[in-house]
């Protein structure tokens, strides 16, 4: 497969706020790739430079295959986008500027934006103002979803959705995946990204810190297990990969490296195992745990650019 | 009394919000109306040079549609009343809209007001609060005018009339803002509503004033009741009862809607707009369209009325000088006479319609930036459209738009001259007069287009080179100051027309400076960040 997005080392400075310091990212076409970071780590500015409306003090950006400062409008008829927030004319209908997105973009196929506007219940007939913050994300999203692009960047789409529309949401972009669209996602709701994303990048203060499958991910994880015993374990506590032991009666609990897993369950069965329970990471420890690592570094860096 | 809770915070919010705006307006309106006085004192100071002046202006339906009558023709204040007076009570209702607005719809639709009534504060507090200020400051304003045409020796009774008119003026047309700002749902359209009515009673006054009968027609308007009262001319006390009635009325009107509808909801209903975009809603153009079609209208309309009404003025100016003889005779004798009198006055005209189309133009051209800073350029930035075709669609209207409304205000005045001179060539000779200074007014908004692309935040600044090139020709002159500063203003490179000789060299020299500032401003955008 070829790469929809590719990034590497990207820099961008704002005065002297580093917003982004070397960021990679490589999405493949056919993907849903999931972006991830805490507010202010840098996605919309990386958004933002790949499409075209930023321009990267270094580093390299390649979107379809092209420079997206430079072939604006050839790219631009092949993506939608839609920003985290929405703000529209407040005297144009929401079917207005769904209409107008579209053409702009190169057309909007009337059926898919009927069926869209039917699923997102949205009334196209308000004027602007009038919509909340979610109805006027539907709108961004309506626009997008009813052109036929081939790459979706969607900067975190969902924050003022309610949670029916959220499944909604969620079963569009399944289609899409379906339809062989590239989607890049940018979110914090790490239960959306978990459901739809093939694969995630995590970045952290401008920098790509974890990047691949979730199951990849997960492997470098660890995996949490609770088991009752019938005697106290002996030398669990000290081998290798094992973290947070605790001992409460019969009753113990631990955290294990992945990749070290193997090496814990001799130890327990050695304590005789009444029951056994073991969970593997989710996506929230992982992402917490690389936003947790420094407290020190995080407060004295300045914080990056807002969006 | 809980539904007055908070009154008093936010009367001291909207003191501290708008404490330089009222500040302005309170010098302004005595300012305007004192040296109004004190130099019709001076031109004027014997009693039959003021009767020679009456003698001019009494029948001349233009200046009586215009300013009202001149009731007492020997009183400094009665000639005070009707040149400043009936049209500076009017202006006074104008602000105290403008400032019930901006406390009560406009706080409202801002949603500021959600985040107050969530706090301590009574239903009926913002109204209160809104009303309570524009009663004082309208007072204030009063108490200041009589206390200084008193000062003047214009006459007790006289100067309390002035003072009253003008505070009851500003009551009602306050009154009638907090009405309309219950019904609409967007503080621009409880303004629109309400300047309408007061635009609708200056007209009525100016149509009554103007003779043929329909003087019935004043009582009818708000507009007229300043000057029926008849401050320095046997003063009607009872017409004050009016604008007190009226006042009463709209305010328990207002308060009763207040008490019927929803924070955030106007009374009209809100019509739905169409689902689909119509087919031509489909480039930057036709958007920026959508979006300056409203002001550009504004403007034409309000050039339009301000070229026939002068236009209409021209004519007649030697009859207002006439009465000056000395000052005929000083005229005489710089070889100009009566036609060149009327010239100097309609360029005059001229300059202030470029004033006005400059104004438009950098409010058209500065589009740009709040498009860009609210982020709804970005999505459209995001599709196939080029940064360049996106500048352009908004600066076309800066650029062509002045245009229309330049050609507007002097198609009118060349029509309203060319009927009172019996004369359809001035129709074209004045077109040309306004035509002639667009080329400045593109230098204007080329300052504004180089400076979104190049210093995007200090873009506002704009405003201060129009400010300061209109300063430099209203006082250039008195201050003698040297023809290299003057120059610096585009404004004094257009010819002199009509009147003076007309060349080509300086407009094509200020449409290509307009040219190499809007493209400059196009090349620093194309490489700029969007949206910084």
């Amino acid at each position: 497969m070829s790469a929809a997005i590719s990034v590497s080392g990207l820099r961008k400075s704002f005065g002297r706020v580093r917003a982004l310091d070397g960021l990679d990212l490589s999405v493949e076409t056919g993907e849903v790739h999931g972006f991830l970071g805490p507010n202010g780590s840098g996605k919309s500015t990386t958004i933002r430079i790949l499409l075209g409306l930023l321009r990267a003090d270094g580093g390299s950006a390649e979107v379809l295959g092209g420079d997206p400062w430079r072939d604006v409008t050839s790219l631009h008829r092949r993506l939608a986008y839609v920003p985290g927030d929405v703000t529209l004319w407040p005297a144009l209908t929401g079917g207005e500027v769904i209409d107008l997105l579209g053409r702009l973009r190169g057309g909007l196929d009337p059926a898919r934006r009927a069926r869209l506007l039917e699923r997102f219940d949205l009334d196209p007939t308000r004027r602007s103002r009038a919509y909340s913050k979610g109805n006027r994300q539907k709108v961004a999203l309506i626009a997008a979803l009813a052109s036929d692009v081939e790459l979706l960047i969607l900067d975190e789409p969902t924050s003022g959705l309610d949670p029916l529309m959220e499944a909604v949401f969620r079963e569009c972009i399944a289609e899409e995946r379906e339809a062989g669209r590239t989607v890049l996602l940018s979110s914090h709701i790490l239960a959306e990204v978990e459901a739809l994303c093939d694969r995630v990048s995590i970045i952290r203060l401008g920098r790509t810190v974890d990047c691949g499958t979730l199951d990849d991910l997960r492997h470098l994880g660890r995996t949490s297990i609770t088991a009752e015993v019938t005697s106290p374990p002996v030398g669990l506590a000290e081998l290798p990969g094992v973290h947070n032991f605790a001992i409460d009666g019969s009753r113990v609990r631990l955290e294990v490296d992945n990749d070290r897993l193997d090496m814990v369950l001799p130890g327990l069965v050695a304590a005789g195992v009444r029951s056994l329970e073991s969970r593997p990471p989710t996506l929230e420890e992982l992402f917490l745990r690389h936003y947790r690592v420094d407290p020190v570094e995080t407060a004295t860096e300045p914080a990056p650019a807002s969006r | 009394m809980s539904s007055l809770t908070g009154t008093v915070a936010l009367v001291r919010l909207a003191l501290r919000q708008g404490r330089v705006r009222l500040a302005v307006w309170l010098y302004a309106s005595v300012g305007l109306v004192v040296t109004t006085a004190v130099s019709f004192a001076r031109l004027y100071p014997t009693i039959a040079g003021r009767r020679e002046f009456a003698t001019g202006v009494a029948d001349n339906p233009a200046f009586n549609a215009l300013y009202g009558h001149l009731l007492a023709p020997t009183s400094i204040g009665a000639m005070t009343m009707w040149r400043i007076g009936v049209n500076g009570a009017a202006l006074t209702g104008l602000l105290s809209v403008l400032l019930v607005v901006r406390y009560t719809r406009a706080e409202e639709e801002t949603g500021r007001l959600e985040l107050l009534g969530s706090g301590v504060v009574g239903r009926r507090a913002p109204l209160t609060a809104a009303l309570l200020v524009a009663l004082v400051a309208n007072l204030v304003i009063g108490v200041l005018l009589a206390a200084g045409m008193i000062g003047l020796g214009t006459g007790v009774p006289g100067s309390a009339a002035l003072g009253l008119a003008f505070v009851t003026t500003g009551w009602l047309f306050g009154a009638v803002a907090a009405v309309t700002a219950q019904l609409t749902e967007t503080a621009r359209a409880a303004n629109g509503l309400a300047i309408g009515v007061l635009g609708f009673s200056v007209v009525l006054r100016g149509a009554g004033d103007s003779g043929g009968g329909l003087s019935w027609l004043s009582w009818l308007s708000p507009a007229a009741w300043p000057e029926e009262l008849h401050a320095y001319a046997g003063e009607r006390w009872w017409v004050l009862g009016l604008p007190l009635v009226a006042t009463a009325v709209l305010l328990a009107s207002a308060y009763s809607l207040v008490a019927r509808r929803d924070l955030g909801a106007g009374l009209l209903p809100v019509r739905p707009g169409p689902a689909q975009a119509a087919p031509s809603l489909r480039s930057p153009l036709a958007l920026a369209w959508r979006l300056q079609r409203g002001v550009l209208m504004g403007w034409t309309v309000a050039l339009l009325l301000f070229g026939a009404i002068f236009g209409s003025l021209a004519a007649g100016i030697g009859d207002l000088l006439r009465s000056s003889s000395q000052l005929m005779d000083a005229i005489n004798r710089l070889g100009g006479g009566q036609r060149a009198l009327v010239d100097a006055f309609i360029a005059a005209v001229m300059g202030i319609l470029a004033a006005g189309a400059a104004a438009y133009a950098l409010q058209a051209a500065l589009r740009l930036r709040t498009e860009e800073t609210d982020l709804r350029a970005e999505p459209l930035l995001a599709t196939a459209v080029t940064r360049t075709r996106w500048a352009w669609s908004h600066t076309v209207f800066a650029m062509f738009g002045s245009a229309v409304i330049l050609a507007a205000g002097g198609l009118a005045a060349g029509v309203a001259h060319g009927l009172r001179t019996h004369d359809a060539t001035q129709v074209l000779r004045l077109l040309g007069a306004a035509l002639v200074q667009l080329p400045a007014v593109w230098v204007v908004a080329g300052i504004a287009v180089a400076l979104f692309g190049m210093l995007p935040r200090q873009v506002v600044a704009c405003w201060g080179f129009l400010v300061g090139f209109l300063l430099l020709g209203q006082l250039g002159p008195v201050l003698q100051l040297s023809q290299w500063v003057m120059d610096l203003s585009p404004f004094t490179h257009v010819p002199r027309v009509p009147g003076g000789a007309f060349t080509m060299t300086p407009l094509i020299g200020l449409a290509a400076a307009a040219a190499v500032l809007t493209a400059a401003g196009f090349a620093g955008f194309r490489r700029r960040d969007a949206g910084v």
